[in-house]
């Protein structure tokens, strides 16, 4: 049953001589690659919505000579209009997924994981709960983001190559839209970069916190204590400041981001204003409280198993 | 040796129930110890402790570490399995291996893929379409792969046939086991880790309620099968406990001559479960003979 004595100390010491300590990159890493493994649907739905969409797209090329001809009639805001909508429409589509899949995917990533006990075997391996809870917070951060950004340019290049062929063979003229598609995307990546990541990270890290914290139905402790909060401000004070907080907070972005107020970001003459972005106080007190809510998921995750 | 758990007065309270009393514990490199109580008893909570999975009071330091701060920094040299079946459902077994050789520096892939090749899982199945038995062997693969200092097993064969059970000991034993290791393990099946472990100790409601080595067990317990009408004599010898079977007394002593037991009856080492069943019995209704 023992290993005789003296084996034991040479055991030792090549154990002690084992590999060092990986690089703090590598469990962030693989971290991230388990939430991809678990969560599929982060890829899985705006790929799907993209595919039906092309699906849709591919049957209205029929008419797509017919709509260029007549779009060549009218003043240059309309003509711009017809040829993006199609575009806009696509993107709305897949970024309206985002939207529901991160949403989601907050509310779930730090229940599931104490749901069914994986936490446990989880929580077996050298991965501070700092590297895990950061993991799923860059996958809303970042990755989702991104893999947005990616599907909505890949699809729209889809439907350019798509369109460009068929008006070529009728004979029509394609720069134009080339050119305006491209401006889209820019504008696209800039909306999804200050609104959806640094404007909204204050609400995913809420949901993380959520998340963390409660044992069922993340989306109601994650909901109603808010309108709790906005009720009894009401009666208590008859004010609503908290509402428009959250108000504001929720609406597509504060005005800083683009200097037309109140309109879609990839419509035609908008101006982008990062300058002014930047320096709005509400930015960065935002980025401040997902800090700290992040922190707070972090702990909660460590005394919850 | 070194200890390699060294607890002082641990204490663990959720809310008004007591579920660790002020333990005091030492373990050294290269025992396997088994801690064995009833249900409730706090074996779980003391293994949370010393895992870093729950705070505590007092003071623990495994491997010379904090476990509750140092967490995953312990966790390179210690690996565990939690009760059964925490091995995420979704995950693919391929996918695992990935991810634990990703992590974890100690991690040998090809010593857990070697298992693995002598039983029927596939790295292509997911966990949740395995049974039961093959999720812990999957699971003891990788423990087994990892080149840790200490292993905590919290009833690992939970659940599993008497089959499962018997390998799964098997191979702790003669594939794992390397003198060097610590193994700390619960379970209810006592008898079938009696042969396994060089160290027992038994809890209850938080206490912890006898401590030995299996050499200290076997040369101070003896199990006497007595007849009816030598009974009182052997009962002067002052057993520890007494149950009836078989038309005899089968009497429990401790720290009694063996020759002297010889002249009474049929003398035997008592098994583990023998004197868990004793030394509870005492627990429940303190008597002068109480084993401490």
């Amino acid at each position: 049953m023992n290993a005789p004595a003296d084996a034991m100390p040479e055991a030792l010491a090549a154990r002690r001589a084992a590999p060092a300590a990986p690089p703090a990159a590598r469990p962030m890493y693989w971290s991230v690659r388990r939430e991809l493994w678990e969560y599929r649907s982060i890829y899985v739905a705006p790929l799907a919505v993209a595919a039906v969409f092309l699906l849709g797209f591919s049957i209205s090329l029929i008419r797509l000579p017919g709509k260029m001809r007549a779009a060549m009639a009218l003043d240059p805001v309309r003509q711009h209009a017809l040829i993006m909508q199609p575009y806009h429409l696509s993107a709305m589509a897949i970024m309206a997924t985002m939207v529901i899949v991160v949403l989601l995917y907050c509310l779930e990533a730090l229940t599931g994981e104490r749901r069914d006990r994986s936490i446990l075997f989880w929580k077996s391996l050298p991965v501070s709960d700092r590297t895990s809870v950061l993991a799923k917070a860059s996958i809303a951060l970042l990755v989702i983001p991104l893999l947005t950004c990616v599907i909505v340019v890949a699809t729209q290049l889809v439907m350019l190559v798509l369109s460009s062929v068929v008006l070529l063979a009728s004979g029509l003229s394609v720069t134009t839209m080339w050119a305006q598609v491209f401006q889209m995307s820019l504008m696209l990546l800039y909306h999804i970069l200050t609104v959806h990541v640094l404007w909204y990270a204050p609400i995913y890290g809420w949901l993380l916190l959520v998340s963390a914290w409660a044992r069922r139905a993340p989306f109601l402790w994650a909901s109603l204590p808010l309108l709790a909060i906005g009720i009894v401000e009401k009666l208590a004070f008859d004010t609503a400041h908290f509402g428009a907080l959250l108000e504001s907070r929720l609406k597509a972005g504060p005005e800083a981001v683009l200097a037309t107020a109140r309109s879609l970001p990839i419509d035609p003459g908008t101006h982008i204003t990062p300058g002014t972005f930047l320096a709005s106080p509400g930015l960065w007190i935002g980025l401040v409280v997902t800090a700290a809510f992040l922190a707070a998921a972090v702990r909660l995750r460590r005394t919850r198993g | 040796m070194a200890a390699c758990i060294e607890a002082h007065g641990l204490r663990k309270a959720y809310g008004a129930t007591i579920a660790l009393d002020g333990i005091d514990l030492r373990l050294e490199e290269g025992r396997i110890l088994g801690l064995i109580g009833p249900n409730g008893a706090g074996k779980t909570t003391a293994l949370h402790a010393i895992l870093g999975l729950a705070p505590y009071q007092g003071e623990l330091k495994v491997l010379g570490r904090d476990p509750w701060t140092e967490r995953d920094r312990l966790m390179r040299d210690v690996s565990f399995i939690a009760d059964v079946a925490v091995l995420p459902r979704w995950i693919r077994v391929s996918q695992l291996l990935d991810y634990v050789a990703g992590v974890h520096p100690r991690f040998s892939r090809p010593k857990a893929e070697a298992f693995l090749a002598k039983t029927t899982i596939r790295a292509g199945s997911r966990v949740k379409e395995l049974s039961k038995g093959m999720v812990t062997q999957l699971h003891l693969a990788l423990v087994m792969a990892i080149d840790a200092r200490l292993l905590v097993l919290d009833e690992p064969t939970l659940g599993l046939d008497l089959l499962y059970r018997k390998q799964f000991y098997d191979s702790l034993l003669s594939d794992y086991f390397d003198g060097s290791r610590t193994i700390l393990l619960t379970t209810h099946q006592v008898e079938e880790i009696e042969h396994v472990l060089t160290d027992v100790m038994f809890i209850d409601r938080g206490r912890i309620v006898f401590a030995r080595s299996m050499e200290e067990l076997e040369s101070r317990f003896s199990e006497v099968r007595v007849h009816p009408d030598r009974a009182p004599a052997a009962r002067a010898l002052q057993p520890i406990h007494e149950r009836q079977g078989f038309g005899c007394s089968i009497l429990l002593f401790d720290g009694v001559d063996r020759q002297r037991l010889a002249a009474l009856g049929e003398v035997r080492a008592p098994g583990i479960a023998d004197l868990f069943v004793a030394v509870m019995a005492a627990q429940a209704a303190p008597a002068p003979a109480a084993v401490r």
